[in-house]
């Protein structure tokens, strides 16, 4: 019995060293990391890592407010929360050099507004935000957001919205043409009343079943991220993704390193693994969107260079990033979302 | 063996007399930490400032409070008028789980009592049978349910196949959706306690009503279910309170359309508006409604018992 303890305790201590030395949390999307490639990492760098997953930019931001930050080393917020994760202060700054991989950020992805100079983050995957028509139900003009928000007799009540406020609303503001933080109150009102009337065409408000409500053929449109779109477009022929002429939102997730990361040594190590092509490659061949590092071609399936989701035809609109508003805008568009779902 | 470890339990509580107090500690550990510790947390947040996307500011403010009960425009700058927003959403709750409850009783009622009048042998077996499908998580049983009720789901293709319907009953995104979804996530709540309660009932005072001419009806009423009535209470208790806060059946199964208490309260604290004191507001008024619902059914009962 003696031994037997003895034993577990060396064990636990040994464990305990081991953890020291090679450990990385990731706090990350679901359904957005293929596990091939953290047994690659693992087993190139004897780094061991655990993942937690959340749903939402806001549910990770609320977690780490609550009492995460010094659990995990990074995190993968879209393009307007690092923004705000770096205004809260949530964020470590990456020094010059500590990166040795990050000249293979794409250039176009390497100034971005919501982190100028890259100071806090790497690119991940990018691609745009729109919906996905049923062409079985549906034969006419699916490019525009008429679709969602004025849609003609056959498709009301078969349009599944995302549950999301930040993309509703920014793809709402899009449709009326007016800007995503407006601060003028005809503007508002008018958002307000179209969004409440549309909402009688909606049939349901689910973000993780989005794809699968497509498939089914519970509705015949459906709010979508491109990459998703494809996969659905893969399962069911019949549905294809819209570029509306008003324009669509482009999103970006990006690997942050956390202020307070316990390994932060090893977070660097993951962000470094992740800018060499062939390993966000892999990436983008598992979750279908563009990866922001150069070089990546000769990695990805050819599929993908002629994927219809991800490359806008020459009728579409301009593609949005969703803007961050202060915080008397943000509480009237908050009223709004309330007065919508209510 | 049974007997045994029955008279065996009442001499133990003699024996640790003097230790009673320590061997209670561990429940009130439990309680105060992980009950009373939380619940006073979110009174105390419910009185403090909203800070932006998340958090709390250590001032007092009533503001919450102010949110839920005050209508002041969409720009949040007219004077106060009732504000029927947080009303609308918590009163759909209540019809919702009332629904539900109700329900579970018309079905579980009949059930706990056809268990219950079985030979003793075979009680055992039926509701081994009726916790069942309880061994598999509540979210897939939920989604599961989805996939049933779907305009081209198997019950849809089925009532069509026998020719009972010519086109799809529309059942998924409604009401009627989530009261079902509601319905089958709760009914053992409400069959176990009547179960419970019709075993120990004396059948030998149905059978003297009926002698004294009682139709079945009125042997229903004024003999079984008066003796039964403390197991229906606590049935009716256990469905309705955790279907008040349900916020799984509601966006699965009614396509999360309309905010209810809990998708409304978890909106505060994991979606965009990241207020937290109005979530804590929510939840302490939630908590105090669930209250005096219990405050209510107890009185009644001591009544009940009072009386007979």
């Amino acid at each position: 019995m003696k031994l037997l303890t003895q034993s577990a305790m060396a064990l636990a201590l040994m464990a305990n060293t081991a953890a020291a030395e090679g450990d990385l949390v990731v706090y990350h999307w679901f359904e957005y990391m293929p596990q091939e490639l953290l047994d690659k990492f693992t087993a190139e760098t004897g780094i061991n890592v655990t993942m937690d997953t959340y749903d939402s930019n806001e549910a990770m931001l609320a977690s780490l407010k609550a009492g995460g930050m010094g659990t995990y080393d990074v995190a993968v917020p879209g393009d307007y929360m690092v923004a705000i994760m770096a205004g809260e202060g949530l964020l470590d700054t990456i020094a010059d050099g500590e990166l040795a991989n990050k000249g293979n950020i794409a250039p176009e992805w390497a100034d971005p507004s919501f982190d100028p100079g890259r100071t806090h983050s790497i690119p991940y995957q990018w691609g745009s935000t729109a919906f996905s028509v049923d062409t079985e139900a549906y034969s006419g003009d699916i490019n525009t957001t008429d679709i969602l928000f004025n849609p003609p007799a056959e498709l009301s009540g078969k349009i599944n919205m995302l549950d999301s406020q930040g993309e509703v609303m920014a793809l709402a503001s899009l449709h009326m043409g007016i800007p995503q933080c407006s601060s003028d109150r005809e503007q508002l009102k008018a958002l307000n009343e179209m969004l409440v009337n549309a909402k009688a065409h909606w049939a349901s408000f689910n973000s993780d079943t989005a794809k699968e409500v497509l498939v089914s053929g519970d509705v015949a449109v459906g709010m979508i991220y491109d990459g998703f779109g494809a996969k659905a477009r893969a399962e069911k022929a019949s549905l294809q993704y819209a570029f509306p002429t008003q324009g669509y939102v482009v999103w970006m997730d990006n690997v942050v390193l956390l202020k307070d990361a316990p390994n932060r040594d090893n977070a660097l190590k993951f962000m470094d693994f992740l800018l060499q092509p062939e390993n966000i490659a892999a990436v983008s061949n598992y979750a279908r969107y563009g990866a922001g590092v150069s070089g990546v071609g000769d990695f990805l399936d050819p599929e993908l260079a002629t994927l219809p989701e991800a490359n806008p035809p020459a009728t579409a609109g301009q593609g949005a990033f969703i803007e961050v508003c202060d915080e008397a805008t943000q509480a009237v568009y908050d009223q709004i979302w309330t007065n919508v779902k209510k | 063996m049974a007997g045994g470890a029955a008279s065996g339990g009442s001499s133990a509580a003699d024996t640790y007399a003097g230790a009673r107090n320590w061997l209670l500690m561990p429940s009130w550990v439990v309680l105060i930490v992980f009950v009373l510790a939380p619940v006073c947390m979110m009174l105390i947040y419910s009185f403090l400032t909203k800070e932006f996307r998340g958090g709390v500011i250590w001032e007092f403010s009533l503001k919450a409070y102010d949110q839920f009960f005050c209508d002041r425009g969409l720009f949040g700058d007219e004077p106060c008028a009732i504000e029927w927003t947080y009303i609308t959403i918590f009163w759909r709750s209540i019809w919702q789980a009332g629904a539900a409850t109700i329900l579970s009783l018309i079905i579980g009622f009949p059930t706990a009592y056809f268990i219950a009048t079985r030979p003793e042998r075979t009680r055992a077996m039926w509701v081994f049978l009726i916790t069942i499908p309880y061994w598999v998580n509540l979210l897939i049983r939920t989604v599961s349910m989805k996939f049933l009720l779907r305009d081209q789901g198997p019950l849809n293709d089925f009532l069509i196949s026998i020719g009972l319907i010519d086109s799809p009953l529309h059942i998924i995104n409604t009401n009627l959706a989530v009261q079902l979804g509601l319905f089958y996530s709760y009914l053992p709540f409400m069959v176990l306690p009547i179960y419970a309660s019709v075993e120990r009932y004396n059948f030998a005072l149905s059978e003297a009503a009926a002698d004294l001419y009682a139709t079945k009806w009125t042997t229903l009423r004024r003999i079984l279910l008066p003796a039964v009535k403390p197991g229906v209470i606590a049935g009716c208790i256990l469905v309705f309170v955790p279907s008040l806060g349900a916020f799984l059946a509601p966006d699965l199964l009614g396509g999360a359309k309309n905010f209810m208490i809990g998708s409304l309260i978890e909106e505060q604290f994991k979606g965009n508006a990241g207020n937290w004191p109005f979530g804590a507001a929510a939840s302490m008024i939630l908590l105090t409604m669930v209250l005096i619902i219990l405050l209510i059914f107890a009185r009644q009962q001591r009544k009940a018992e009072a009386t007979s």
